[in-house]
């Protein structure tokens, strides 16, 4: 074996050498710039963004209230989404065929049209059944109650999209639960934990790796896609943003201003979504 | 303590287990050897029912193990049950199947906080005795991925004593380490064995097996072909697949 030549020491500097050109990325940066700079101009002198109309009304009542919609559908849509998406989930993993084509039937309704379509239908379940009652199957009503009486733009809004949702959530949590090494549940198993335990701390806590970070992005479009509701019709951010417009026809601006909102929003919710992962990564070699 | 009395497990059409008959006594350390596919992890799997028999019995600590019988009718054994029975097996894996997503500490302490139901501070006291035995006390904070494999192994160990069982099955506990952190896993295996705790140990580990074992059986094709003393069948097997697997492996 030869060993290394020693190096002598004057030798052991930092190592100065040209580097390797990107003229690519100077082409790049150039072609950004212009792009950018006619974007900028363009924001600036349009007058049709009308940016003291958007300040005007960027806090106004009306839209405060559209957002205040808009962030409280998410969050119903989400927790009712990812809530009847576990059930989902562990209906199509049980051992009972019932449950499981159960579960399979409903993802495959659910995904198989469109929001827009759905949302459309909760809005006018009115006419689908006039009356909500309890009593006996097949028999006589024992009371009755008109469905309009309790049945609220905000609850047909809040509906749809959760019953929507769950039919995503339940595959994300589906492929989630199947990720987690058989071994877990065998070692839970063989310490006695009971099938519910195994799955609320073994389970559940492992897949959440998986399911956090598409659930992330399920969110974010949740966020967004509050703003279909307006067909139900119920008055959330874009909603709100429509009927100001609809009187002072400044329509550009109250619909940037309206994105201005769901950028805030959402930005929001990816910081969330950065912690969230950060903590269910716990453990993880790296 | 363990009785089997014609066990047979099928895959499929496969007979993996064809009629295993064997008893362990109280405090008895049973080394089982075999070639891979003779079912020696399938026999351990279903003492604590981790995997469903389909002929045979099999008794733990005088209980019929997944069952309950009442004249000559056999009733399965509802899911809180065969977990009460399973408390008092301890298994330790050969792939470790320790919990990532806890620390060491919470890895032996989660099974005695929600099984047993022990309050907080006595299943901690509990739990960093266990660790100081296999000597991870300054690991007790780190996540499982930080520690070698040779410190997860007794980790698995340490997490299967917590409930305080009256057997261990040990399935090939050392077949997945490098060579040179064997010998701490199985000097913990042979504290406990002289401390009385009664052992089925699924075994590469001829040394160990005769050192420490109490009895050896060999194991091929669904059943036991032969079994007795370690360093008698060791020594002079007397049947011709026992002879020819000793010849491969020592
Ligand atoms: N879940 C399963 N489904 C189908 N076949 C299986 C299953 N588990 C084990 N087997 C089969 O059963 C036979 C016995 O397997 P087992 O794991 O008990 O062998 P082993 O003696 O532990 O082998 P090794 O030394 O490789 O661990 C093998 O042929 C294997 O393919
Ligand atoms: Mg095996």
């Amino acid at each position: 074996m030869t060993r290394p030549e020693p190096v002598p020491p004057e030798a052991i500097k930092t190592i100065k050498a040209i580097p390797v050109r990107h003229p690519g990325r100077w082409a790049a940066v150039i072609g950004v710039g212009i792009l950018a700079a006619m974007l900028i101009s363009n924001l600036i002198t349009n007058t049709a963004y009308n940016w003291p109309e958007q300040l005007k009304y960027l806090f106004s009542a009306p839209i405060l209230a559209g957002v205040k919609n808009t962030i409280w559908l998410t969050i119903a849509a989400m927790a009712g989404g990812v809530t009847l998406g576990i059930l989902l989930a562990l209906m199509r993993l049980s051992a009972n065929p019932l449950l499981r084509s159960v579960a399979w039937l409903y993802i495959w309704l659910f995904r198989g049209t469109p929001l827009y379509t759905q949302l459309l239908i909760w809005g006018n379940v009115g006419a689908l059944f006039p009356t909500v009652g309890l009593g006996i199957p097949f028999g006589p009503e024992i009371i009755s109650v008109p469905t309009n009486a309790f049945y609220s733009a905000a609850a047909a809004a809040a509906l749809g999209l959760i019953v929507n949702e769950a039919a995503y959530m339940a595959e994300i949590v589906r492929a989630g639960i199947q990720s987690v090494d058989p071994g877990q549940l065998d070692a839970a198993g063989a310490l006695g934990m009971s099938r519910g335990q195994t799955l609320r701390r073994i389970v559940l806590p492992q897949a959440m790796r998986l399911i956090v970070p598409p659930t992330g992005n399920e969110a974010i479009a949740m966020l967004k896609n509050t703003s279909i509701v307006a067909v139900v019709p119920y008055a959330e951010l874009t909603f709100a943003a429509q009927s100001i417009y609809a009187t002072t026809y400044q329509i550009i601006p109250m619909l940037v201003m309206a994105c201005v909102w769901y950028l805030f929003l959402s930005s929001i919710m990816m910081v969330g979504q950065y912690y969230l992962e950060r903590h269910y990564a716990k453990g993880q070699a790296r | 303590m363990v009785r089997a009395e014609g066990v047979r497990k099928c895959y499929g059409h496969d007979e993996v287990l064809q009629g295993v008959n064997l008893a362990v006594s109280h405090g008895e350390v049973m080394c089982v050897i075999g070639p891979s596919g003779s079912g020696k992890s399938t026999f351990l799997r279903c003492v604590n029912h981790l995997e469903k028999i389909d002929a045979g019995r099999i008794w733990v600590d005088g209980r019929l193990v997944g069952y309950r019988q009442r004249g000559d009718k056999l009733y399965e054994l509802c899911d809180r049950d065969v977990a009460e029975q399973r408390r008092d097996i301890g298994m330790v894996f050969q792939r470790f199947n320790l919990f990532p997503h806890m620390t060491v500490l919470d890895n032996v302490m989660e099974a005695p906080m929600r099984v047993k139901r022990d309050p907080r501070e006595l299943a901690q006291a509990c739990s960093l005795e266990l660790l100081d035995r296999v000597g991870l006390t300054r690991h007790q904070q780190n996540y499982p991925s930080q520690l070698s494999g040779g410190q997860q192994q007794r980790l698995a160990i340490a997490r299967a004593l917590a409930m305080r069982p009256k057997l261990m099955l040990f399935d090939e506990p050392t077949s997945s380490l490098d060579p040179e952190l064997v010998g701490e896993v199985l000097d913990v295996m042979r504290d406990l064995a002289h401390d009385g705790m009664t052992m089925i140990v699924v075994t590469h580990e001829m040394a160990f097996a005769r050192e420490v074992g109490d009895s050896l059986v060999f194991m091929d094709g669904g059943a036991i072909i032969e079994k007795g003393a370690p360093r008698e069948v060791l020594a002079n097997p007397r049947h011709e697949r026992c002879k020819a697997f000793l010849s491969k492996v020592l």
